[in-house]
């Protein structure tokens, strides 16, 4: 579904992925770790076609296509889904009012109707109990006043809407406690299938006790250096990253 | 250039929708001002003396005042004796119901979406449609003047209501007030007339349509609202102009009167020609409105969509004379390319417990200036008067301004007043979010700018906000960088 042969990316000319070579399959689920820096979330960022980051080497595939020659709405519409670190508040836009034009226009793209008022809303109703999102929050402003996790939830929320077959998960621990980590990880785990891909971006092992990896691929400095299953994320746990980047460190100098 | 960057290029250079006029023959004044002018005028229309009178009165008035600089806006400067002050289309001449308008016209008005006979029918709306300096018709007469309401063109209210006309006129804007309100004394051609009788809610919305078609031509018209005691009554303004490449000038004045316990709103929604995307041609756009809460308890409310006209200098106000009276002020000023828009509002406080709403949201685009200039005064009198204001700025693209001028006069030191100011661009981060949701550039902005000015336009009637909500997806769509 996904392929990263040799990707390079840099920001402002500095360069923040330096070779990542990645391969997802439709039903698995992919862990990204890694310590501080290590080029994580520009990954996520890369993928999803933010323009800062300029990609100066290397190809991306998806689903056939050529990823890095789309435009980030297009992305989207093929089923590129990025769950943002820090969501993007939108003052005076409900979050239905946004989700509306957003399935609309992915539906247009993939050649379907569009969604009437009533039926979107009997289709967010029951996309709502997955994450256990009140339709009060549904109708404030995007993200704005949300608490950390209801910014959170709201993003699995439009997860299950769009329905997308590659989904990047960019941090979404962060700023969870334990209750709305184990809500948001259900709703994740209930729109997996054998159909669709997740990518988990997290420093922490964690996430990984509730979403459950085929693979852990460990980031340092811009490049996989170690990939394993989900005892990798354990191992990680326990000793930290600093054995990694040593070993890292010896076989590039 | 970025992508944004370009998708703001490309949608801020739209054409200007409304571009196109139509050759009809028109009755003119000959080029020029001067007394005859204005006795021409006047004779044109079958005025009574008094209104002559008044006009050559005005005129005196004007010739001694300077044109005000005040504002921060540049345009070169009018040649008011290059102008015609009075362009009546020919075959309009005094229509006594919509059948008899000429079926030009009315398509003019179709073409603008505006249909008289569809609005008659379908919207409840009551129309009276001003092209040029002539009203053309007025629709749902009948229905109105049951009540006692009188809604009619300006000339037609000096015939048959001299005494109203006569009493309100000049009452609350003065003929010496500024350059361009003695100026439109002098020479108005024409405007709408509203009264609403004591204990009369209006059951539909009034609304003028406004458009300037001849070439060279000033659209000076005057509009008086009377809302008598405990009177109610919801009034709209929406406003085109064809392209043309010079300027055209347009300096009306809008009067509201009200009484103990009345209320009124008045909605504008303005899209003038903004002139081309090189800054040439567009309206000069020099407006006085002002309202009285004469009566205790009165409110008068003004909500606009501004979003055309080259340069806009307009400051829709408030006089709060009458106990417990109430002046609001919600406003969404859009420019783009070349335009430049000084606009605001001014509340002044009289009478005892009143109280103001100011919530104006300036949105900038391309190469524009936007500036907000507001002044709350609160007089030695006003005991316990609050003000709350609000005005936010939204930059697109990083050429234009926004700039904000509020003024605070307190004399009474038991008055309350808030103001609050944001200035904004939309982000690239709010941008991407919704591009990774799917939605495009353009209808990302629409999205935003709709969201950031809801405020304002959910003070607007339904089918009002509807239109303003497309206007301004059309002027911005996309204008990010």
């Amino acid at each position: 579904m996904l392929k990263i042969k040799n990707l390079h990316a840099s920001i402002e000319g500095t360069p923040i992925l330096k070779g990542i070579n990645l391969e997802v399959k439709p039903g698995e689920v992919h862990a990204i770790m890694g310590p501080n820096g290590s080029g994580k979330s520009t990954l996520a960022s890369v993928l999803a076609g933010r323009e800062e980051y300029e990609v100066t080497e290397g190809e991306v595939s998806f689903k056939g296509k050529d990823l890095l020659e789309l435009s980030p709405e297009d992305r989207a519409r093929e089923g590129v889904f990025l769950a943002f670190q820090y969501p993007v508040e939108i003052p005076g836009v409900s979050s239905t009012n946004f989700l509306r034009t957003a399935v609309n226009q992915v539906r247009e793209y993939r050649g379907l109707e569009a969604l009437d008022a009533v039926k979107f809303l009997s289709i967010m109703k029951e996309k709502m109990k997955l994450v256990e999102i009140d339709q009060k929050l549904l109708s404030r402003s995007l993200n704005e006043g949300f608490s950390g996790g209801e910014k959170k939830r709201n993003e699995i929320f439009q997860m299950a809407m769009l329905e997308p077959t590659l989904s990047i998960l960019d941090e979404t621990d962060s700023g969870l406690d334990i209750d709305a980590l184990r809500i948001v990880s259900n709703g994740v785990n209930q729109l997996k299938s054998s159909e669709n891909a997740t990518i988990v971006v997290t420093h922490y092992q964690r996430l990984l006790d509730y979403i459950v990896p085929d693979f852990v691929h460990v980031l340092y400095n811009g490049k996989i250096v170690k990939s394993g299953t989900k005892e990798l994320a354990l191992e990680l746990e326990e000793k930290g990253y600093d054995w990694i980047k040593e070993e890292a460190d010896a076989a590039s100098v | 250039m970025s992508k944004d960057n370009q998708i703001l290029e490309e949608l801020t250079s739209k054409d200007y929708e409304h571009g196109w006029s139509v050759d009809m023959e028109v009755d003119e004044a000959p080029t020029g001002l001067n007394e005859n002018i204005i006795r021409w005028i006047s004779a044109k229309k079958e005025e009574p003396q008094w209104l002559l009178d008044w006009r050559l009165k005005a005129f005196k008035t004007w010739l001694d005042m300077k044109e005000p600089e005040w504002a921060n806006v540049t345009y070169p400067k009018i040649d008011l004796q290059g102008l015609k002050y009075y362009s009546a289309p020919k075959k309009s001449n005094k229509p006594k119901s919509l059948d008899e308008i000429d079926p030009e016209l009315l398509q003019i008005y179709e073409r603008l979406g505006i249909s008289l006979n569809e609005q008659k029918k379908l919207q409840g709306i009551a129309v009276d449609a001003v092209l040029d300096s002539v009203s053309v018709g007025t629709t749902f007469k009948e229905t109105l003047s049951k009540m006692g309401i009188v809604f009619c063109s300006f000339s037609e209210a000096v015939k048959e209501h001299p005494e109203l006309v006569k009493k309100y006129l000049g009452s609350v804007v003065p003929m010496t007030d500024n350059y361009y309100a003695a100026l439109n004394s002098a020479v108005f051609s024409d405007g709408s007339f509203c009264y609403i009788p004591a204990g009369v809610r209006c059951p539909m919305e009034l609304s003028t349509y406004f458009r300037i078609n001849a070439a060279n031509t000033g659209q000076f018209e005057r509009t008086l609202i009377v809302a008598e005691e405990g009177s109610y009554v919801s009034y709209l303004e929406g406003c085109t102009a064809p392209q043309r490449d010079e300027n055209q000038l347009h300096a009306a004045v809008v009067e509201i009167y009200a009484a103990k316990n009345s209320e009124v709103k008045y909605s504008t929604v303005q899209n003038w020609f903004p002139g081309d995307k090189n800054g040439k041609g567009g309206i000069y756009n020099f407006v006085t409105k002002r309202g009285i809460c004469a009566g205790d308890f009165s409110k008068i409310s003004w909500t606009q969509v501004e979003t055309g006209s080259a340069v806009t200098w307009k400051y829709p106000s408030c006089i709060l004379k009458g106990d417990n009276s109430i002046g609001e002020f919600y406003s969404v000023a859009v420019t783009n390319n070349y335009q430049q828009a000084d606009t605001g509002t001014k509340m002044i406080h009289i009478g005892k417990n009143t109280k103001s709403r100011i919530v104006s949201k300036g949105i900038s685009a391309g190469k524009s200036q936007n500036s907000y200039r507001g002044q709350v005064q609160v007089m030695k009198r006003a005991t316990n008067a609050r003000n709350f204001s609000q005005c936010d700025s939204l930059l697109m693209g990083d050429r234009c301004g926004a700039h904000t001028f509020p003024y605070i006069d307190i004399q009474n030191s038991s008055a309350k007043v808030e103001h609050e100011a944001t200035t904004s661009k939309i982000g690239e981060d709010q941008l991407f979010y919704c591009n990774q949701r799917g939605i495009a550039t353009e209808d990302a902005v629409a999205l935003i700018v709709n969201g950031y000015a809801k405020e304002v336009l959910n003070q607007l009637p339904m089918e009002f906000a509807v239109e303003a909500q497309k206007l301004l997806a059309l002027t911005l769509e996309g204008s990010v960088g």
